[in-house]
């Protein structure tokens, strides 16, 4: 992987050297790149008219493993101002800066929240799902997902808006009103979900998801998420495996089951069936979905997924 | 652990367990007897032929109609028909020999499968859609096979001495004015047909493999098509049942872990058979004393 992404770097530097203005771009909008959808949103919401707002990592995509495209690198070079996630999220951005030559300033919009680390506990049993997982996700050891509570949402909003402001102070005062009202919406949200989801009895509170993006959720509105155990989502599955992953949500008293990555959906329902659970839609963890799915902005994000596990608990 | 618990308590706890040793029990009594008559009929590689073959057609069906059970598995058994029907045409109609046949269209069914597959993007969710696993048998699945096990003996009862004189004599069955080319042809409806139950609900390999391995291990044991017959279809239901316990007390696949089984009582049966294993032929009298 290493050795395609330099390729294409130094395809992106060729591009870059014949590459003319773009087009697309008002002269007079701030341009501002933001490295994964749920970043996008938040700084067109703080933004508004005056950004011209380019996400690497478009919905549905995984920020993760991303490969930069010399595209991406030319929209950094002529970027005026970057806005990542940090906590090592986007293990591809400091590369891409330097390989772009984008002088100005890295906005890291998860700046003061209280990071949470990689949780191990989870580990009973060290089984291919879980350790393939936890390479894919190691990012050093702090957890990057960080937006998956509110309250760290809207410290990311403050971060935001005060970059913006301090890139283009023309418009500060506008920037600072919009960020004032997306904060209260985030705010009322915030109050939603906690009113939604203590309604239900805190024993029931329990989730098995091979997600492992939802540490932050689950510390702030009180919901126990579980690793499932043993299943491999690549391999061909054993009987002792699901055996065992049965055993689990019945020892635990778990209620719904969010897998959708275990690929045959026929075993995840059997699986369901098996322990008296319910199995749940999909959760949007590291991206937003298409301007048409269920989660195209971060607010709609967060009520489809809240909306998804109260649903499994009270089923 | 005491035999209880490894024998009869993972499918008294788990249902998911009591479902796959029923698909199974199913797949064993259809597979059984087809399987015997493809070895008889020196066809044994037509049934791994003609488990690619059906790939196109259960891509088409779901690139049609989704995640839908019965129109994938329509959808293979056309395709897989097809090539039965045009490799047995070919080499009935033309010199070319039915194997050479078989290896043509399969190849052609493949290579239009792989192709339909891969311009859906992630070729790996299509295929693990296509192919399940025996741990996650659901009511649809475990319907299909059980239908298809039930017809399949329904049909092999009235055109099974027919068939099993073609094996033999096709010379005589043509001089007592059998239909020949129709039993032949509504033999590999047969194939394909248990093919197909087999790959939706447990695979690919457990489908070719609780087929194959068993009908030849049954050589061994058996002298007539009738009891070659019931013992490849004991055979093939007793190497699921282990194989299932393995895949549960040993964390293996479970369909690996059923065909290795077969495999393993193949071998035992070669070795130490009663008909024409290697015993017999090198130890014939301590086989006898004892």
């Amino acid at each position: 992987m290493y050795r395609l992404s330099r390729r294409l770097f130094l395809a992106a530097l060729a591009m870059l050297a014949v590459a003319t203005t773009s087009p697309s771009w008002a002269a007079d909008k701030l341009k501002v790149v933001t490295t994964f959808s749920v970043l996008g949103d938040m700084a067109q919401n703080v933004g508004g008219e005056h950004i011209a707002l380019t996400t690497l990592v478009g919905p549905d995509g995984d920020a993760h493993v991303y490969e930069p495209t010399p595209t991406d690198a030319r929209a950094l070079a002529e970027a005026d101002l970057v806005i990542v996630n940090g906590l090592a999220f986007e293990g591809w951005i400091d590369r891409l800066v330097k390989a772009s030559g984008y002088k100005g300033t890295v906005v890291v919009a998860s700046d003061g929240i209280t990071a949470l680390k990689v949780e191990d506990d989870h580990d009973h049993d060290h089984s291919e799902a879980h350790a393939e997982s936890e390479k894919d996700h190691h990012h050093g050891e702090l957890d990057p997902h960080a937006w998956q509570d509110l309250a760290n949402g809207r410290l990311y909003v403050t971060n935001i808006a005060r970059a913006l402001a301090a890139a283009d102070p023309a418009h500060a005062a506008d920037y600072r009103r919009r960020a004032e009202a997306y904060d209260g919406e985030l705010a009322a949200l915030d109050r939603d979900v906690r009113a939604r989801l203590d309604a239900v009895p805190a024993d029931r509170r329990k989730v098995i998801t091979s997600h492992d993006a939802f540490q932050y959720f689950g510390r702030a509105y009180g919901i126990d998420f579980h690793a499932p155990v043993g299943l491999s989502t690549e391999s061909e599955p054993s009987a002792g495996e699901v055996a065992a992953l049965v055993r689990q949500m019945r020892d635990e008293g778990i209620r719904a089951l969010f897998v959708e990555n275990i690929t045959d959906p026929r075993l995840v329902q059997q699986l369901a069936r098996e322990a008296g659970a319910v199995v749940g839609g999909t959760l949007y963890s590291d991206s937003l979905s298409g301007p048409t799915g269920p989660a195209p902005t971060y607010l709609d994000m967060f009520r489809h997924n809240v909306s998804e596990i109260a649903k499994a608990f009270t089923n | 652990m005491d035999p209880y618990a490894a024998l009869i308590q993972p499918f008294v706890e788990f249902e998911f367990m009591r479902r796959a040793l029923v698909a199974c029990l199913a797949l064993s009594l259809g597979c059984g007897p087809v399987g015997v008559l493809l070895v008889l009929r020196r066809m044994s590689l037509v049934g791994d032929a003609l488990s690619h073959a059906v790939l196109p057609g259960a891509a088409i069906g779901f690139i049609i109609a989704g995640l839908s059970l019965v129109v994938m598995s329509f959808g293979g058994f056309i395709a897989g028909l097809a090539v039965a029907v045009l490799s047995g045409l070919v080499a009935r109609v033309t010199p070319q020999r039915e194997d050479a046949s078989f290896a043509a269209f399969y190849l052609i069914s493949l290579a239009l499968g792989v192709l339909i597959v891969s311009t859906r993007g992630s070729n790996v969710d299509l295929m693990h859609v296509l192919f399940g696993t025996i741990l996650a048998v659901d009511d649809a699945s475990l319907q299909l096979v059980v239908s298809i096990a039930t017809l399949t003996l329904v049909i092999l009862a009235v055109i099974g001495r027919g068939l099993i004189i073609e094996c033999f004599d096709p010379g005589f069955l043509r001089a007592v004015g059998g239909p020949g080319a129709a039993l032949h042809f509504a033999f590999l409806m047969l194939v394909v047909m248990n093919l197909v139950a087999g790959f939706h609900a447990l695979g690919t390999l457990m489908a070719v493999g609780l087929m194959m391995l068993p009908a030849a291990a049954a050589r061994f044991w058996a002298g007539q098509v009738a009891t070659l017959a019931a013992t490849s279809s004991a055979i093939a239901f007793a190497a699921g049942y282990a194989g299932l316990l393995l895949s549960y007390h040993a964390s293996l696949p479970s369909g690996p872990a059923i065909i290795l089984i077969a495999g393993g009582i193949y071998i035992v049966s070669v070795a130490a058979g009663p008909r024409g294993s290697l015993r017999t032929r090198f130890l014939p009298r301590r086989h006898l004393e004892a």
